[in-house]
């Protein structure tokens, strides 16, 4: 017997899961070094000589090892339900992005569509977690995490249409193919505004500083998961920054042609991860160099500027592109 | 166990308040403040502020213990800033025993006190910047920075006196220790080095939209409650007053210094933080000066001390007040002539600073208590002493 498509694609989904899971370690690792650069710090250097490699998964370990507190007042089902609601939807966006042509788990023709829906599905998880430790600091944010990826889903959906405009597919390998000659950042005016764009609105999707309100650990202590610990509290972390990674790649694939480029087919892949960590480092730099903004300041800069501002930019790609069907094809 | 179960009355017309308490074990509490807050969704409406849970009987030590004896232990009161602490307590009991202090000390003092204002300064900078910008964020950045500028100034001190946070370096009629060789050298590099790591703090958060919609416009106090309330430092000369005691009072030879006191009108949290570091560039002329101008001669005119009790002073009593980094710390001291004080009376300056939260804190949102917490720049060794 053959093997079938259904479990070539289950083998293809439990090698992704585990390679993300290890980039994901990594890139905490790559963070820390990074952040102690811009501090002048060393960062993790003793467990692993050199420079700490060990580190990510000493603390893996030390996360497991430790002790898993349930407040006594909580919502026992919630509480322990919402790392993992948190977490799958944040792994679950890998599902359709491609590594390389022929290369992912599933690339689907409504691929943007579903990514963009399954990652806004994480605000449940953080709601419930929010709700269910029943703590005031953690309640606090959970209302401002869903105020916030409210009003930063529907320009960061706006400003990731604008890529799909051009390519005038919903299907990521499409939406490369179509950037063969042409990086869409490299767009004169529409790619830069809306890279940018598209940027700002990540930061506030991934709740990283400058709006990390929900985190706020010097107002909410640790937000909506200061209650959890040991392997939960874990499971919050790599879902963040799994889902942090996840739209580092679709920025990547979005605006920076994903693996295509003046390279061998070979590099396509490693050009893509590169593409991908240079968008986390960005976001990682702004992040170790801004102060953090206030909850009414977020949603003024959402709802005034970013929403107006992509709204503007979807239209005008809309007319860029009937320009290019009328003029040129 | 009470077994009556209170019934709470919820409106849901959407007038429902939630307490929040902040402290004493909290992220940005500065030390151990409680800050009970209600909130309407996130605007504070009301805040409770609880002090004293670092009452040491700082006043009550300060009767047991010698004239010798107690200026180190002065220095515990404001931690962060202990020179211009142990400063005011020997200035209390020079001006009640009429004890002159040779021109060396006096210039010797105002070293240490301007250098432990930019220390302490370097301090509030970082940790206000970290309650604004996180501890995983840009704000630990800014943190960092700071405490590394603020060690070298500690370094200083320890070739001074050997210790790094708690001198005791003052005593009653001049100073302990005289500068070590090369010292004034070390401190001028210091001082330059400082200027420019300033010009680098401003050209990274004023250039930061960020800090200036976090800053500007928030916690206002205005020139009215300022002065009701008798906010000093920093937080009086923010509000449009010029006020400062090494002007209106010079102590310490202050009068032979060329410097410039900052006033800003706002009064937001902004205005507070260009005072300070207008301030951090004053310290470093008024080191300069005082290094070029230091005097040869005795540095004590009260020289080898033998014993504890050796120091007395007449009865009498009197104030003196000197002006730290939060702003006037005082010392009113009775004497009855023996070698232990009769009363101390600390007037910290933290303390009537930190009364001004609850007139400025209402209608600000949570992220806002804790930069408006910051710009005061408590230091709750000095509130509860």
């Amino acid at each position: 017997m053959t093997s079938s498509p259904v479990v070539w694609q289950a083998i293809e989904a439990f090698v992704v899961l585990n390679a993300l899971l290890v980039l994901v370690a990594y890139v905490t690792l790559l963070e820390r070094k990074f952040a102690a650069r811009m501090q002048s710090r060393i960062g993790p250097y003793y467990v692993g000589r050199p420079h700490g490699w060990l580190q990510p998964i000493a603390d893996a370990l030390k996360l497991m090892l430790k002790e898993d507190v349930v407040p006594t007042a909580s919502d026992r089902g919630v509480y322990n339900l919402a790392p993992i609601v948190f977490l799958v939807p944040c792994l679950l966006i890998f599902a359709t992005i491609p590594f390389a042509p022929e290369l992912g788990v599933a690339d689907l023709n409504i691929g943007v569509l579903f990514f963009l829906a399954v990652s806004s599905l994480e605000i449940v998880g953080l709601f419930m977690g929010g709700w269910g430790s029943n703590n005031k600091y953690a309640l606090l944010s959970a209302m401002r995490a869903v105020n916030q990826i409210i009003s930063y889903g529907l320009p960061f959906i706006f400003v990731a249409l604008v890529p799909v405009l051009l390519a005038g597919s919903l299907q990521m390998s499409a939406i490369v193919a179509a950037q063969q000659g042409l990086w869409f950042v490299a767009y004169p005016g529409l790619g830069q505004l809306a890279f940018v764009l598209f940027l700002v609105a990540a930061l506030a999707a991934e709740n990283r500083v400058p709006f990390d309100i929900l985190e706020a650990e010097s107002e909410l202590v640790a937000g909506f998961r200061v209650e959890y610990s040991g392997m939960k509290f874990a499971l919050i972390q790599l879902g963040e920054y799994a889902h942090m990674l996840g739209t580092s790649f679709l920025g990547a694939l979005l605006f920076l042609g994903g693996w295509s480029g003046p390279w061998p087919a070979w590099f396509g892949p490693i050009a893509f991860l590169l593409k991908a960590v240079g968008i986390f480092l960005l976001v990682t730099w702004v992040r170790w160099s801004f102060v953090r903004i206030r909850v009414d300041q977020i949603l003024a800069i959402s709802w005034k500027l970013l929403l107006p501002a992509s709204l503007v930019l979807l239209l005008a790609t809309g007319f860029v592109v009937a320009l290019r069907g009328a003029g040129g094809a | 166990m009470n077994t009556q179960t209170q019934v709470v009355e919820l409106g849901y017309g959407g007038n429902e308040r939630l307490m929040l308490n902040m402290g004493p074990q909290h992220p940005s509490s500065h030390g151990v403040f409680r800050m009970i807050l209600t909130l309407a969704g996130e605007t504070v409406v009301a805040v409770d502020a609880v002090i004293g849970y670092l009452h040491r009987c700082h006043e009550k030590l300060g009767e047991t213990l010698t004239y010798a004896q107690y200026p180190s232990i002065a220095s515990k009161t404001d931690y962060v800033a202990a020179m211009t602490a142990e400063l005011a307590y020997v200035s209390a009991v020079e001006r009640v025993g009429k004890i002159e202090v040779p021109k060396r000390a006096q210039y010797l003092r105002v070293i240490a006190a301007e250098l432990q204002r930019i220390a302490s300064h370097c301090l509030w900078l970082g940790t206000w910047c970290l309650d604004m910008g996180g501890a995983i964020g840009g704000g630990s950045t800014v943190f960092l920075y700071c405490m590394r500028e603020r060690e070298m100034i500690l370094d200083r001190f320890e070739e001074l006196t050997g210790a790094r946070l708690l001198y005791g370096f003052h005593q009653v009629g001049g100073t302990r220790y005289d500068v070590p060789a090369g010292w004034d050298t070390k401190v001028r590099a210091t001082v330059d080095f400082m200027e420019k790591r300033i010009d680098e703090y401003e050209a990274m958060l004023e250039g930061n939209a960020f800090f200036l919609v976090r800053t500007q416009g928030v916690g206002v106090i205005s020139r009215e409650l300022a002065q009701e309330v008798g906010v000093v430092g920093p937080l009086i000369r923010g509000s449009g007053v010029n006020y400062d005691v090494r002007r209106a009072e010079p102590y310490s030879s202050y009068r032979d210094f060329d410097f410039r006191v900052p006033v800003e009108t706002a009064g937001d949290c902004y205005a507070r933080y260009r005072v300070r570091m207008v301030e951090f560039r004053e310290s470093i002329r008024i080191i300069r000066q005082a290094l070029d101008g230091l005097p040869d001669g005795p540095i004590s005119s009260r020289p080898g001390v033998k014993s504890v009790g050796q120091v007395r002073v007449p009865k009498g009593e009197g104030y003196a007040r000197v002006e730290g980094p939060r702003g006037e710390v005082g010392c009113y001291l009775v004497s009855d002539g023996g070698p232990k004080p009769y009363r101390l009376k600390w007037r910290g300056a933290s303390f009537t600073n930190l009364a001004v939260l609850p007139h400025i804190i209402p209608g600000h949102k949570v992220a806002d208590v804790v930069a408006i917490m910051g710009s005061v720049d408590p230091v709750f060794g000095e509130v509860d002493r």
